[in-house]
């Protein structure tokens, strides 16, 4: 019997559908298949990038400010010659001394007021070399304020023995140095610079903590130490080398680095400028993506509509029969149109649940070799709301074609036969 | 003929209500093309209330045609129709989907179910198209004119699962589902065997004697064109008689 809430298009479009029952049963299926791909897909890129620039931006700011290169100038004549006359045609590029960003506390200010920055955090940073006994090493050392920086690269999260704490004669290494130097918590080191201005200077700072960023390299040459420790071990008394910067969206970085750029006069790099590759590769997977999506939509929307234009025509009698009892053209209109968006929804949830097996399945069988996962998927809702949104709108879009077709049946054509 | 208008169709004056009313009615197909092929020549043609109307011709003389015409499913090239008083040539198509659902009805050679629904449910369609939503006193009337066909033990039944009379039937209480003034049957009984060719038109009769529906009758059986009222003959595009 009819269910008594459902309007007459909702009726005979749902009667329809369960009539051609194997037909039904296929193109849902088809339509399932193609949403549960890109459910699948999507879930998984996702998942993918944002593991990426989880690591890439766990270990760096998103934006840098750093002061202005030194320039060569080239001589002018006098001042009577014209303007673009040089004497100087050679020129050498200038050494690059290390020095403060002009006013630094101010900008700091000022770039902290923006409503997209989180944090901004003054590092001083520069080479030096660390002895211990006859071993010495090349490092990079990093004068940091540990309250600030931690919400940048929580260093925290990264120490393997020791702790994060940084008082004037702490400092934190990484696991390669320790192995390479034979140290350990506790034991204290001597670093040098070379800086004219400190003339030299050195320092014996104790090892509070062994990080591990992660990356050979990084925990071979990276050291943290006290803002000020590194300020008068670098010759830069009260000046920092650099302002790290974080932002809410880290896709914006690059427009935020741009402003500030425009309202402090100081160069700021955003990752997306200083990892332009990896972001490059992250935009072609999301082309790919996008690309593939795309004709997977367009695939399913073909199949709805190639159905329901069989249906057209092998209801065509019937339809003649509704028009003949007053069923009017709008009507037949919807039921065609209720049936392709009937279609969609019903393909997409099915997919949608297709796709989240497969999602599961690879969560389950796609590890590391330690049996961790390859790397935490999140089963966002908004996706399969937008899938379940979109395919429906396809199906609707595709039936649009059939159903003008069928409204526009004449019945007396379509009752003949 | 008036003498077998039931009694009960007369209007209060005596005077019997003009249900159809042709008047030079001509159609061509391919009109204003090298292939136009005229198909009824000018038609006259009047029903009253209550009237139960025979139409015989040979295949081809173009009784379907005028059927269609009458049924407002297709419009004539020139001349005027008026169905229930309204002159049916200047409305649009909506207008006439309209007049079409409230007050004609069809019944075809082939009895044309939507097999997607039983009998009831089938009974019930022109009804649920004009309101939109299903209620209670629709099945009800569905339920008293399965009744009334004698089909109520097969009412649940898809339509697909009947017999040709029984879906013939069917057909019938849909045609009258919402309570038409006019009934048009096409050859009705033409895929029937005598005995169901028999009650299809006893029927008929029957709804035409009680509810006062006036009756278009396509048929080739001599034999039923004689229990109607009266009989007219389209050969070639015209009436005669």
């Amino acid at each position: 019997m009819f269910t008594p809430w459902l309007p007459f298009e909702w009726i005979v479009a749902i009667r329809f559908l369960r009539e051609g029952r194997l037909q039904t049963l296929f193109i849902v299926a088809g339509v399932a298949i193609g949403v549960g791909v890109i459910v699948f897909m999507s879930a998984l890129l996702a998942g993918l990038q944002s593991n990426f620039i989880r690591r890439v931006l766990s270990a760096q700011a998103h934006i840098q400010l750093l002061p202005p290169k030194e320039m060569t100038r080239p001589l002018r004549r006098g001042a009577d010659a014209a303007p673009r006359e040089v004497e100087g045609a050679i020129m050498q590029p200038p050494l690059q001394r290390l020095k403060s960003i002009d006013q630094w506390q101010a900008v700091a200010t000022q770039i902290r007021a923006m409503p997209d920055v989180v944090v901004v955090s003054p590092v001083a940073g520069g080479s030096a070399l660390v002895v211990r006994g006859s071993a010495n090493r090349a490092i990079s050392l990093s004068g940091i304020e540990p309250e600030l920086y931690y919400r940048i690269v929580d260093l925290n999260d990264k120490i393997v023995r020791g702790n994060a704490r940084l008082t004037g004669t702490d400092i934190l290494i990484g696991t390669e140095l320790a192995s390479d130097l034979g140290v350990d918590v506790g034991d204290k080191l001597r670093v040098t610079t070379g800086n004219s201005a400190a003339n030299g200077a050195a320092s014996t700072l104790a090892i509070a903590g062994i990080f591990d960023l992660g990356n050979k390299g990084a925990n071979q040459r990276n050291t943290f130490v006290g803002l000020r420790t590194a300020q008068s071990l670098l010759g830069l008394p009260g000046g920092v080398t650099s302002l790290e910067v974080t932002v809410r969206d880290v896709y914006a970085a690059e427009v935020i680095a741009q402003r500030i750029t425009a309202a402090t006069g100081v160069e700021a790099d955003s990752w997306i400028k200083t990892s332009a590759q990896f972001f490059a590769a992250v935009s072609a997977q999301t082309t790919a993506n996008t690309a593939i999506r795309f004709f997977v939509g367009l695939s399913v929307a073909f199949g709805i509509a190639s159905v329901l234009v069989v249906v057209v025509v092998q209801k065509s009698r019937e339809i003649g029969i509704l028009r003949a009892m007053g069923i009017s053209q709008g009507q037949i209109l919807r039921v065609f149109l209720l049936q392709g968006g009937l279609l969609g929804l019903g393909g997409s949830v099915a997919g949608s649940a297709i796709g989240s097996l497969a999602l599961l399945l690879w969560q389950r069988w796609a590890r590391n070799a330690d049996g961790t996962p390859l790397f935490p998927l999140v089963l966002d809702p908004a996706l399969f709301i937008a899938a379940l949104l979109l395919a429906t709108l396809t199906g609707l879009a595709a039936a649009f074609a059939p159903a003008l077709r069928a409204a526009r049946l004449d019945p007396v054509v379509a009752i003949r036969g | 003929m008036a003498d077998a208008v039931p009694a009960a169709a007369l209007g209060a004056s005596g005077v019997t209500p003009v249900v159809v009313q042709l008047r030079g009615v001509r159609k061509a197909y391919n009109a204003g093309t090298p292939i136009e092929t005229e198909v009824l020549h000018g038609i006259d043609l009047t029903l009253h209330k209550g009237e139960f109307c025979a139409v015989m011709g040979p295949s081809g003389s173009g009784k379907s045609t005028l059927l269609n015409i009458v049924g407002l499913l297709d419009r004539p090239t020139a001349g005027t129709l008026a169905v229930c008083g309204e002159e049916t040539t200047t409305l649009d198509d909506r207008a006439l989907t309209r007049l079409r659902g409230h007050s004609i009805g069809f019944v075809f050679q082939y009895h044309h179910l939507i097999t997607a629904f039983s009998a009831l449910e089938n009974v019930m369609m022109p009804m649920l198209g004009a309101a939109g939503f299903p209620n209670e006193a629709m099945r009800q009337r569905a339920a008293a004119l399965i009744d009334s066909v004698g089909l109520t033990p097969w009412r649940n039944n898809l339509a697909g699962n009947l017999s040709g009379g029984q879906q013939q039937r069917v057909a019938l209480a849909r045609a009258l589902a919402m309570d038409p003034a006019l009934l048009l049957a096409d050859e009705p009984t033409g895929n029937l065997d005598s005995k169901s060719a028999d009650e299809v038109f006893t029927l008929l009769r029957r709804f035409n004697r009680e509810h006062g529906t006036t009756l278009l009758f396509v048929t080739h059986n001599a034999a039923l064109a004689g229990r109607c009222d009266k009989t007219i003959q389209v050969i070639d595009g015209l009436v005669i008689g």
